[in-house]
């Protein structure tokens, strides 16, 4: 992991000494809520439906188990004992008060924590897959770029005051686990046919109210001027974005309104300025940045280790905890685990203080100190020899973190919603709910295989029903909560955006509305074809057909 | 005189500020005075004989390309901020001083407040003139906000 410098720490401190000052010139009256706001933003403190809610960053989804420890015991002290585990890879604390922040800052400075950037119109925390330096389909560790992008891209004078919020993705694997067609700028890992290191670059993807997938704006950039090209990108948009209307401001909007040439000429003619440049990253820069994250101390593990092979086979539930929540790692003998923040009946992605202390402690046992936090919402240990696998199922069964549904139907992606949001249209949590106890009994899930079902309280979108499999978007009807779906969204390689079924229904109504989706789908699908391919090949109208037949019938 | 903040310290400001829809008259012009003028009306002025005591303001959105050319002998560039959410100066500045090499002063005006000064000096600007309702004195421990600096090379071509 990387370790802070005597610059980082002075950084975050600074922020902390300056964050409390403004806390304390706003209570004093001296600052006026109009100019309070978007500093407070900027140190991730909104004020929500209840109570402020604090988002902290947890830069690329990277945890050590001293970090999570004291995520956990700011949950205890400051919260109600829990914390919120985010689409963006953040936590975030919701019954925080207001005069408190800047004292919860600072015990996360002393971790090596912050919240900067986690709001407002700036560059907000990088994220990446969560499988990075584990990943066994890896062509290189797309960290040491996020840190070095998280170094460039925290406090950047120059982008602090853009015309909207900014996301960036970088990803490492062959298969896109980052969503990286779906962010303001997307990397992903590309060797050059010289041998070269670089990355493909996409810009103007992104969720939210004009869902788009990013366009292709560079095959392939040089990993040395990775900084220049994305300062260039954020130039053109800093100047030209347009800043009249909040809807219409983010960068996807500047680059279908110029067109994906003209923008990209703009940007080509910044980075003809900066390349070779003052911000070129050199080689003994990669070299100090890898040193972090290289891990070559796996002590040798044997795969086929006698106890964990007769744990497989003899224990049903231990083998379909390891069907579904264990994936490769690239060295042999060991493997990736995903903790479930998704069992049922409780809210999707939240953690409580003692699940955090319990998990820091199965990471310290068991994975290297090193926890990842993945957008689906669920925590990731990865480095974990398969022969303590049965060991670590044990210790996350007792923590209530084994629900064996990793990409299952119920490993529900969902944002807080209208139960804390006061952006949310409709409450999401009570539908995310109910959906997992309709569709509890594991026989079921299992056969139905892999479905993603994202759900988002309104079209903010965080809960990123655009890219679900089955997408659900609450709106409101005159005060009351309904839902609109989609099918056919999918992240990865094969990006695409759900097309809605039709006319919205009421919440109470969505389970039923799943199930006969889910009939459809077990009619007519392949042998072993997942339910999103079965959609793509079938098409929408034999669902629409099943949920809307009989009252589109009565209609005409 | 009006007071402004330039090179970390208070000072007084001579320049005289002129709006987009104000009349100049050739007597005005003619005149001593150190005049601050909207890039519009300094393209029409370009042959006031005074050049050291004749600067130019731009809005977030003029085409200050139209400067480059004047950029060794302009003595003030003053950047607009209609609000101070509006972040567009901040690339102008960055461009005007590193692109272009702008050696002259670089000012920020309008709702420019204590707690961008950190950002707007690394940016470029070497001096402010803050919201009428902001005390420079108090403004000017901003400077200190951090005691860091940009990492890897930013700003090393800023000359500030």
């Amino acid at each position: 992991m990387y370790l802070y410098n005597a610059t980082d720490q002075r950084l975050v401190d600074d922020r902390v000494i300056q964050f409390r000052g403004q806390m304390e010139r706003f209570l004093a009256g001296c600052l006026s809520e109009d100019d309070f706001r978007p500093l407070r933003l900027q140190n991730g403190l909104y004020i929500q439906r209840h109570a402020p809610m604090l988002r902290v960053a947890i830069p690329y989804g990277t945890l050590s188990s001293r970090q999570l420890r004291k995520l956990a015991d700011i949950a205890r002290r400051y919260d109600r004992g829990y914390g919120h585990f985010t689409t963006r890879s953040n936590i975030q604390f919701n019954w925080v008060r207001l005069e408190e922040a800047p004292e919860i800052l600072a015990e996360l400075a002393t971790v090596q924590m912050h919240a900067i950037q986690t709001s407002g119109n700036c560059i907000r925390n990088i994220t990446t897959d969560q499988f990075a330096g584990a990943a066994a389909d890896e062509i290189f560790d797309p960290r040491p770029y996020c840190e070095l992008v998280r170094q460039w891209s925290t406090l950047a004078p120059e982008f602090l005051f853009l015309p909207r919020k900014f996301k960036i993705a970088i990803a490492g694997g062959r298969e896109d686990r980052a969503a990286v067609r779906f962010h303001d700028i997307g990397a992903s890992a590309r060797v050059g046919e010289d041998g070269r290191i670089g990355f493909e670059i996409f810009v103007g993807g992104g969720l939210g109210r004009t869902p788009m997938v990013g366009k292709l704006l560079k095959d392939f950039l040089p990993r040395e001027e990775l900084l220049n090209f994305f300062e260039a990108i954020l130039r053109v948009y800093n100047r030209y974005g347009r800043r009249d209307n909040k809807y219409k401001a983010r960068i996807k909007i500047l680059v279908k309104e110029l067109g994906l040439e003209t923008f990209a000429k703009e940007v080509e003619d910044e980075w003809e300025w900066s390349r070779g440049g003052p911000n070129t990253i050199e080689a003994a820069t990669f070299n100090d940045m890898e040193a972090f994250f290289a891990r070559l101390d796996y002590p040798p593990a044997d795969p086929h280790d006698p106890a964990y092979r007769q744990a497989l086979q003899y224990n049903r539930a231990f083998a379909r905890w390891v069907e579904r929540n264990v994936a490769r790692h690239r060295v042999e003998g060991y493997a990736i685990v995903t903790l479930s923040l998704k069992k049922t009946g409780i809210p999707p992605g939240d953690a409580t203080a003692e699940q955090m202390e319990g998990i820091a402690d199965l990471a310290e046992r068991f994975s290297a100190d090193e926890i990842r936090v993945s957008h689906e919402q669920n925590l990731v240990l990865p480095h974990v020899a398969r022969k303590d696998l049965l060991a670590l199922w044990q210790g996350a069964r007792a923590l209530g973190l084994a629900t064996p549904n990793i990409g299952l139907l119920t490993d529900v992606v969902c944002c807080p919603g209208g139960d804390f949001c006061s952006l949310a249209n409709a409450r999401s949590i009570p539908v995310a709910a109910a959906i997992q106890q309709r569709f509890d009994d594991l026989d079921y899930l299992f056969d139905l295989g892999p479905l993603e079902l994202n759900m988002s309280g309104c079209v903010n979108a965080c809960g990123h029903h655009h890219i679900g499999h089955i997408g659900i978007l609450g709106v409101d009807k005159n005060g009351e909560e309904w839902c609109q779906v989609t099918l056919g969204g999918r992240e990865g390689q094969r990006g695409a955006l759900g097309r809605v079924i039709g006319p919205s229904f009421a919440a109470e109504e969505i389970p039923d509305v799943i199930g006969r989706l889910l009939e459809v789908y077990l009619a007519a699908r392949h042998e072993g074809e997942v339910f999103v391919d079965t959609v793509e090949r079938i098409g929408l109208d034999p669902f629409k057909a099943r949920v809307y037949g009989e009252e589109h019938a009565a209609h005409h | 005189m009006p007071r402004i903040i330039k090179d970390g310290r208070i000072a007084d400001d001579p320049w005289r500020w002129v709006t987009t829809d104000e009349v100049m008259t050739p007597e005005c012009l003619a005149g001593d005075e150190h005049l601050l003028l909207p890039l519009p009306l300094w393209q029409d002025q370009q042959d006031r004989h005074d050049r050291a005591r004749t600067g130019v303001w731009l809005a977030p959105d003029d085409p200050f390309i139209a400067l480059l050319p004047w950029l060794a002998e302009l003595p003030l560039i003053a950047i607009h901020f209609p609000v101070f959410t509006d972040g567009r100066g901040y690339s102008l500045a960055r461009l005007l001083r590193s692109r272009y090499a702008y050696a002259g002063e670089l000012r920020a005006v309008g709702d420019v407040l204590r707690d961008q000064i950190y950002f707007l000096h690394n940016c470029g600007f070497d001096a402010f003139c803050l919201r009428a309702d902001q005390a420079p004195e108090e403004a000017l421990g901003a400077f200190g906000d951090y005691a860091w600096t940009p990492v890897a090379g930013r700003g090393r071509a800023l000359g500030v």
